[in-house]
């Protein structure tokens, strides 16, 4: 099964962070491919796929953050509408929660990717249901180039 | 009216010499049936005390000796002569424990009859008794002291507030016991619900169990619309009743018939004079089962032995103006911020780094512990924090009793200080 790093960042709400964390990838010459921030009144997390993962966690740990990192699955969806409707459809039925997914389209637009992460890390169910209905599941390389 | 005209009124000294002959029993009993007493007093015959300046030769007990003596080591009494138990928040999880005897309970409420005395109260007043009941002293010895002088009581317990308001009206409560700050939120809510309360019978208000300042107490006049008198006490002494304030409202007097107060320099341990401010000391004479020689209250006040135009012949003593330790009141319930790293110490997802806010949002006093996560936790998801969160606050509150807010924090976010490390940010108003 194909699966993919993410990097996890706590933030607390307040101004700058992001800034903080984003200058201090920059600097480690680390390219961010997609993220999505989660938020709630009190405090944030910043999750993302960049290219060098194992260096931003160690980076941003140096840093004072506390950092996580996860598996998910980077599913290749066509960029067109109903591409995201299929792939959750096909998750439905296996009564696996979504945690939560974010997307990115691809250099020449013609191809999306959904980043999700199954309930419980049941990755390997959802991959399973997935690649039998013909979805690709990038390497962390494809995904980084993608 | 005098509750006790014969023992609040008689002359300084026949007072003394009723102290000393009953110090000196006090100190022949507990060296016999208190091991701590025992030892700390082996040097000391009760024969050796001639007057009350022979008090500083006795050593001082202080909370930490409770502690060691968990639960019931330093009673006087077996166990049959117990008739009731109270606790009050220790430094660590576990509370400080008072027993009483039933001449311990009966002491206790007539001192409390003399507060309520102090504070203008007379058979066939309806005391509207807010303090909570429970562990905490405040409800139950107002009951039993409004019960011995015949007050008709209201059991309210704090909580409610709109049906406390509702009662208040319907019965036609004269007399509000509480602390202080509920005092005002009772106010904030009749206003709320368009009641007038100061237009209510209630007369006088006997508040307590925090600290509280001039400023409070004007405003606690105007907006209920009574008389407010401070009451103050300490659950080892005996609770509630230590001393109160009479019409003057010009210090509280001190039962010192029975609570023999001195003010000391917390540092030193040293005496000192009358006027001046320092940490108050209390023994307990006439108790049976919890007789204490020479307790640190850690409460910073000063007393006064001037005469008081009302009559009464016992010192006075000045609110309380702070604490020697790091102790804080929260509506009423005292906290120590070793209780709460203790809690965060059993979380491996946070750090020891943390800090104590508390904030008066409107009237109500508000707690919040901001704590650094572990820079390892690992945390993806909104949901596992949130938990976390939830966690630690449950089991902060149901250490504490008391329900708080927690805000977790970054790591490294939270200041290091130079040596001595702040805990706690007190916001609250203080004047």
């Amino acid at each position: 099964m194909n699966a993919v790093q993410q990097t996890s960042v706590f933030l607390e709400n307040k101004s700058g962070r992001l800034a903080e964390v984003t200058q201090i990838i920059a600097e480690a010459g680390i390219n961010l491919i997609a993220l999505s921030i989660a938020e709630t009144s009190d405090f944030g997390i910043l999750r993302f796929i960049c290219d060098q993962p194992d260096k931003a966690a160690q980076v941003l740990r140096e840093a004072g953050f506390s950092v996580g990192e996860t598996e998910v699955l980077a599913v290749q969806v066509p960029h067109q509408p109903g591409g995201l409707a299929e792939v959750v459809g096909l998750i439905k039925p296996l009564g696996i929660n979504i945690e939560y997914l974010y997307a990115f389209a691809g250099r020449t637009g013609q191809q999306a990717v959904v980043v999700l992460r199954p309930e419980n890390g049941r990755n390997q169910e959802v991959a399973g249901v997935l690649q039998q209905a013909g979805y690709v599941l990038l390497t962390p390389e494809q995904a980084y180039d993608f | 009216m005098i509750w006790d005209v014969r023992n609040e009124c008689m002359s300084v000294d026949e007072r003394e010499a009723i102290q000393v002959k009953r110090l000196r029993a006090m100190i022949g009993r507990v060296k016999a049936t208190v091991p701590f007493y025992h030892r700390v007093l082996a040097d000391i015959d009760p024969a050796d005390i001639e007057s009350l300046d022979d008090l500083p030769r006795l050593p001082f007990t202080t909370k930490e000796d409770l502690r060691q003596n968990y639960p019931y080591g330093m009673f006087a009494v077996p166990m049959e002569d117990v008739v009731r138990i109270h606790a009050s928040s220790g430094t660590t999880g576990k509370p400080t424990v008072v027993g009483y005897t039933r001449a311990d309970i009966a002491l206790w409420a007539d001192m409390i009859a003399r507060s309520l005395c102090q504070a203008d109260a007379i058979p066939g007043d309806i005391l509207h008794n807010a303090y909570g009941y429970g562990m905490f002293t405040g409800g139950l010895g107002l009951h039993y002291g409004g019960e011995r002088l015949g007050v008709a009581v209201l059991p309210m317990s704090g909580g409610n507030t709109k049906r406390q308001i509702m009662m208040a009206q319907d019965f036609g409560s004269t007399l509000l016991s509480c602390t202080p700050s509920y005092a005002l939120r009772l106010a904030e809510v009749a206003e709320e619900m368009g009641v007038d309360i100061t237009s209510l019978p209630l007369r006088s208000g006997i508040f307590g169990a925090e600290p509280w300042t001039e400023a409070m107490r004007t405003e606690i006049e105007q907006r209920v619309g009574l008389k407010a008198y401070n009451i103050y006490g300490l659950s080892e002494v005996t609770g509630p009743g230590v001393s109160n304030e009479c019409e003057y409202q010009n210090g509280s007097h001190i039962n010192d018939d029975h609570f023999i107060p001195e003010v000391i320099d917390p540092d030193t341990g040293e005496v000192l004079p009358d006027g001046e401010e320092g940490e108050l000391v209390f023994t307990c004479v006439t108790k049976e089962c919890l007789p204490l020689i020479r307790y640190r209250t850690s409460d910073m006040c000063s007393i006064t032995h001037d005469l008081c135009p009302c009559g009464r012949t016992t010192p006075r003593m000045s609110l309380v103006t702070g604490r020697t330790d790091d102790m804080l009141i929260i509506r009423g319930i005292n906290v120590y911020p070793s209780q709460i790293e203790q809690v965060l110490l059993s979380f491996e997802e946070v750090e020891p780094h943390y800090l104590i806010e508390v904030d008066r949002k409107g009237t109500l006093d508000q707690l919040t512990v901001q704590v650094e996560i572990s820079p390892d936790f690992f945390a993806d998801r909104v949901g596992e924090l949130e938990d976390l969160n939830r966690g630690i606050r449950g089991e902060i509150e149901s250490v504490l009793g008391l329900s708080i807010e927690v805000q977790l924090m970054e790591p490294k976010s939270i200041t290091r200080g130079e040596g001595k490390v702040q805990r706690v940010v007190d916001k609250r108003q203080t004047d």
